[in-house]
């Protein structure tokens, strides 16, 4: 087994009496994509917030990167990226500005971010764009570079949340694509989906229910240990014994 | 450092590419001093003035009763020099001084014509108007009832004196009064709308993620706001001075140190809003309500506050614009040092900090 860059003991948040995440262990490889999947509700972006430092859990233990959550949250945040469920770049400014403001608080030196947005624009094929403004491009585009952006410090770990909602599947396609390649260059990518075939996708992948992980292991795995064929039949059958009505 | 700079070298970018803000930065001031260009009249009740009787006879006498019984006026009589008045007004405890010679009676029945000095604060050209008016009429009043029992009519000639501002024009009034509202409206509204622009777009949220610093990025959305204020103040200052003839009696460096000690007011008045509403429009609406109204009501430049009921005196006091207002008209019209406006230069630090301990608090709940 490669080496740990998440681990989580009994890691718990509670909002008043609500118990949005009850007492999740599990512990994330390096290099490794790992889904975290559940219906609307159920606790995966509660969960990742604590994981990134903007929620702090009420109990439980927790390493990202090496560094504890509870103590060390300042450190998490230089090893890690994030790319939230809203559109996270800036509209108003252009695709090089918002790699410029990025890499810029993430402390890159100039010669970087000069390196970087050559090496993003190429990568994207945003030649043409690079100067336009970020509010018109397709929204596709848009998800691309917003995943480009969130790694361009080149963190140990990104967390994606949703990342793909409301992109159509070859665009779906062309970002999973992004993901792999990121994923080859040894960064660990967490990332929450609604969308069961992007599970397909995932090494190992989670499905919370109620705020607890109730399977955990790689897609074949589950279907074997379901005994169904698709991965959405596993998670029908777990989310129907779901108590939280979805909001 | 580095972080600093690309984060303000965004906001910059921001600015301008918005043309909703730039008309706000830059087309309100001018608009402004367009628009409160004309003066309201007002009737002032018991103003206080002092009244300086060299004469003590039995005519300066009769019209000192006539001006006491009036509503207009709070009077005081002393017998002050003309330097021990000068400090009065500057000090702002009186709006006008009624000075009466010393052989005032004599004159008048002898010469049959004497004469009162009249001197007022016109640095407020409305309330000196109306006040020097009064005083007139209450003369002349005074002057047809005696000439009713005599063959010859007397004369008395109010020689009227209109102080900082002799030719009461409306200029320099309403120029402090537009320099207030348009830092306080920039600073505040756009400090706030900034910051919940990114709460409301979600890359507050990715900011959160990143190594920057609560405070940081507090810091870089100030200092763009602030060298805007500072852009706008000069040119509010050079229109006065250039388009309206209305010169800058007092120290320049004061002006503009006290004028940044409001732009600091109002950033952290900005950035307590932008921690309490979560949507543009929301922030939009209570710097509006919170600031534009108070400062236009409130602050002693459109209405005269000595003529409000008590509880709007009372509540003016925590409008930051009353006490800017004051500090602007003396130092630019009256031509004070720092000695005459500390008391306020102090409430308005005090009031900045009490915003910003406020601000700062929540701003940190809500990494929560």
């Amino acid at each position: 087994m490669s080496e740990t860059v998440i681990t989580t003991n009994k890691l718990t948040k509670r909002f008043g009496d609500f118990v949005a995440v009850d007492e999740i262990s599990f512990d994330v490889h390096k290099g490794e994509i790992f889904g975290f999947l559940g219906a609307n509700g159920a606790g995966k972006t509660t969960a990742m917030r604590m994981l990134c430092g903007l929620s702090i859990p009420i109990s439980g233990q927790a390493t990202v990167a090496g560094f504890d959550v509870f103590t060390q949250p300042e450190e998490i945040k230089k090893n890690i990226g994030y790319m939230s469920q809203k559109f996270s770049l800036y509209e108003d400014l252009s695709v090089l500005e918002n790699i410029e403001f990025y890499g810029g608080i993430y402390g890159l030196s100039n010669k970087e971010i000069k390196e970087k947005s050559k090496e993003l624009t190429e990568k994207l094929g945003l030649y043409k764009e690079a100067k336009k403004l970020v509010r018109s491009l397709p929204l596709g585009w848009k998800q691309k570079l917003s995943f480009l952006v969130a790694i361009v410090h080149e963190p140990k770990i990104v967390f994606l949340d949703e990342p793909t909602g409301g992109v159509d599947p070859s665009m779906r396609r062309e970002f999973w694509d992004l993901i792999y390649d990121a994923a080859d260059k040894g960064i660990t990518i967490f990332v929450t989906t609604h969308y069961l075939d992007e599970a397909e996708y995932c090494n190992r992948v989670t499905i919370m229910v109620d705020g607890k992980i109730e399977a955990l292991d790689s897609p074949a795995g589950l279907r074997e240990k379901f005994g169904v064929p698709t991965m959405d039949e596993v998670f029908y059958k777990l989310a129907r014994a779901a108590k939280r009505s979805a909001d | 450092m580095k972080q600093l700079l690309s984060f303000v070298k965004k906001e910059f970018y921001q600015v301008f590419r918005d043309p909703k803000t730039l008309v706000m930065l830059f087309g309100l001031p001018v608009v402004q001093i367009v628009l409160f260009g004309f003066a309201l009249t007002n009737e002032i009740k018991n103003a206080n003035i002092v009244v300086v009787d060299n004469a003590k006879d039995i005519a300066s006498q009769q019209i000192i009763n006539k001006i006491e019984g009036s509503k207009f006026f709070t009077v005081q009589k002393t017998l002050m020099n003309s330097s021990e008045i000068d400090a009065a007004f500057k000090s702002g405890k009186i709006k006008l001084a009624v000075v009466f010679p010393a052989n005032f009676n004599q004159d008048l029945l002898h010469l049959n014509k004497s004469s009162i000095q009249v001197i007022a604060d016109a640095s407020d050209p409305n309330t000196a108007t109306t006040l020097t008016n009064y005083i007139t009429t209450i003369v002349s009043d005074y002057q047809s009832q005696l000439s009713q029992n005599s063959a010859m009519p007397y004369t008395i000639q109010p020689e009227v004196r209109m102080l900082y501002n002799p030719d009461l024009r409306g200029a320099p009034n309403f120029v402090p009064g537009v320099m207030a509202m348009v830092l306080l409206l920039v600073c505040v509204m756009m400090t706030s709308v900034s910051i919940v622009r990114e709460k409301e777009l979600g890359t507050m949220e990715i900011l959160l993620v990143s190594p920057v610093k609560p405070l940081l990025v507090i810091v870089s959305k100030a200092i763009p706001y602030l060298i805007l204020s500072c852009v706008n103040l000069a040119a509010i200052l050079l229109l006065s001075v250039y388009a309206l003839d209305l010169p800058i009696k007092g120290s320049i460096v004061l002006l503009v140190a006290e004028s940044t000690i409001l732009i600091m007011t109002s950033l952290s008045l900005g950035l307590l809003i932008s921690t309490i509403t979560s949507s543009q429009q929301s922030a939009m609406f209570a710097s509006m309500l919170g600031m534009m109204l108070p400062t236009m009501l409130l602050s002693g430049y459109m209405f005269p506050i000595e003529n409000m009921p008590i509880v709007l005196q009372v509540i003016s006091n925590i409008v930051p614009a009353k006490w800017y207002y004051i500090i602007v008209k003396a130092v630019m019209l009256k031509g004070l040092g720092f000695a005459s406006i500390w008391k306020e230069t102090v409430i308005l630090i005090g009031m900045t900090l009490v915003f910003l301990v406020i601000a700062l608090r929540n701003f940190k709940i809500r990494l929560e």
